[in-house]
């Protein structure tokens, strides 16, 4: 290259700087739902979370009895396996930039943090939401295959269940956010996403004096409800008390952690 | 422009940066000079809001890092050409950055083109890219957003002679059209060739800052000939004292008058050259002294 400039850039500063704004939120969000699909990685995690649903829908049509065939029974049993892919995905939307180093990039063009935060948790929920939508429609091409195969195919849906599943995923992506947020690595926030939640539902198990608690503080046991029918009063407040343990408390710390953290 | 104010780093008992200052005016290249650990990225991550400082402050056109809307657009930076998704293309680098910063995508075209990567190199993943590749794109991002300051950490690492030649081209034409240029660098030769000013750290504090053309003079001229007892005679002669040194004679006089006295006596120069200034002998110290302390 030689040192060619175009007459238009013959000064380095113009008076006035057209779209020297911040960027908004809205476009912050569009950018890190970009990143979560441009490398192979993210690309292929969104793919096995997608076929997921379609491999377990397809099981059902296969071995379950004819007669539980229905809309209900085709959505929800896709949405654990999707549920324990979606906390990876939010684990590595936070923690691939500092494994990448990205982060060096990403704070230097956008140095308020919290903005990328809340940027990289508006474009993991979504995420969510499009998983319970992709599970839908799986769960209704099953519904349909089922009817012309010979099973139930029956469109029983409670609307319950809807919300249940959103709050489910949701839950479960921004879970595995805020265990990237607080640990900022990504094989120690999967490991530790992995193991501590059914390390503590073991030992709340064994432990006497645990039991109560546990009750109150397992997400493997305060979630379980979210499958059946609508929860009670006392249910949403277990599911609650456990999310404020594990979801809230470390997106708050991670948060603080990630704000005061050396980017090198 | 730049400003740095009085700026400290500390981890624990060590100073890593300790008491900087130094402003980069617009039009000009600085080279922030420094041994490898002297306390140069410290500096340039702090300037940019990624280190926080344990005192002091800096700003960049007029402004705290922190507080500038859409940094990309007035500041480019480049502090570790790796630090990027290995998984991404080389484009879609640029692409993410663009839409960052509200650019048109046509920019990041724009500035494949202007560094040197074609089509075939967009298109591969940074994992498959050289230093110099690598060093390419980073100069791209920090070009895209046609900002007016341009923060460089040691961007001619991994590039191949004609690489750095046309970075000073490129460096040399944005500050004469009216940018602020700070680049490090671990080599004086490097910086030498493209600044107008010179800061000079080590161990963390400033140890020499001013123009160029004055940090490199006081030096004297070097002088060798065949015969040099003639010579040392002529020099007497035009009443110029003389040193020996390693490479010849060292005379505390311009070029100029050292030539004409050698002409004047008919004695035929073999070598003819400013000598080393203070500021090589400073670089040279410096350097040595943090090869011994990495080497203890």
């Amino acid at each position: 290259m030689t040192t060619t400039t175009a007459p238009a850039a013959t000064t380095v500063e113009p008076g006035r700087r057209p779209g020297v704004r911040r960027p908004s939120l809205l476009r912050l969000t569009g950018v890190e739902l970009r990143k979560l699909t441009d490398t192979r990685a993210g690309l292929w995690l969104l793919v096995t979370i997608g076929l997921t649903t379609a491999v377990i829908v397809t099981l059902q049509l296969v071995y379950a009895d004819a007669e539980d065939q229905t809309y209900a029974s085709f959505f929800v049993p896709s949405l654990l396996p999707v549920g324990l892919l979606l906390p990876v995905l939010g684990i590595l939307s936070i923690t691939a930039e500092w494994s990448q180093r990205t982060a060096l990039v990403t704070y230097a063009l956008v140095p308020r943090r919290e903005r990328v935060i809340v940027a990289k948790l508006a474009a993991v929920v979504l995420a969510a939401l499009a998983s319970v939508l992709t599970s839908l429609a799986v769960a209704a091409i099953g519904t349909l295959v089922s009817g012309a195969t010979g099973g139930a195919g029956r469109w029983e849906f409670d609307e319950a269940l809807l919300l249940n599943a959103i709050v489910f995923q949701v839950a479960n992506v921004l879970m595995g956010a805020g265990f990237g947020l607080l640990l900022l690595n990504t094989p120690l926030a999967i490991v530790a996403y992995l193991l501590l939640p059914t390390v503590w539902s073991i030992v709340g198990e064994l432990v006497p004096a645990l039991h109560r608690p546990a009750g109150w503080l397992d997400t493997g046991r305060t979630m379980e409800p979210l499958f059946s029918t609508s929860l009670d009063a006392d249910q949403w407040a277990r599911l609650g008390v456990s999310l404020l343990v594990w979801l809230v408390v470390p997106i708050v710390v991670g948060v603080i952690r990630t704000l005061r953290r050396e980017v090198a | 422009m730049i400003s740095v104010e009085h700026l400290s780093k500390r981890y624990g008992r060590h100073a890593a940066v300790d008491d900087v200052s130094f402003r980069c005016e617009p039009g000009t290249v600085t080279g922030f000079l420094g041994p490898n650990g002297a306390g140069k990225s410290t500096t340039m991550r702090m300037i940019c809001g990624l280190t926080p400082p344990t005192a002091g402050r800096a700003t960049v056109a007029g402004r705290r890092y922190r507080d500038l809307p859409n940094p990309g657009r007035e500041v480019g930076v480049l502090l570790d050409a790796s630090a990027q998704h290995a998984g991404r293309t080389g484009r879609e680098a640029l692409a993410v950055a663009a839409s960052t910063m509200g650019l048109d995508r046509r920019e990041v075209a724009a500035k494949l083109d202007l560094v040197g990567l074609d089509a075939a190199a967009a298109k591969r993943r940074v994992r498959a890219y050289s230093l110099g590749m690598r060093q390419r794109l980073g100069i791209a991002l920090a070009l895209l957003g046609d900002p007016r300051v341009l923060i460089l950490d040691e961007p001619a690492n991994g590039l191949d002679p004609e690489g750095i030649f046309w970075m000073r081209g490129l460096l040399r034409d944005f500050a004469d059209r009216g940018g602020t240029v700070l680049l490090s660098s671990h080599l004086l030769r490097e910086v030498e060739a493209v600044a107008d000013r010179l800061v000079v750290i080590g161990g963390g504090r400033i140890v020499a800052q001013g123009d160029k053309s004055e940090l490199l003079a006081g030096g004297g001229t070097l002088v060798r000939a065949r015969d040099t007892g003639a010579l040392r005679r002529a020099l007497d002669a035009a009443g110029l004292a003389a040193r020996d040194s390693a490479d010849g004679l060292l005379v505390p006089a311009e070029t100029e008058a050292v030539g004409q006295a050698a002409a004047d006596a008919g004695v035929a120069l073999a070598e003819l050259r400013p000598a080393d200034g203070r500021l090589e002998q400073l670089f040279l110290t410096l350097t040595a002294e943090s090869t011994k302390e990495t080497g203890k």
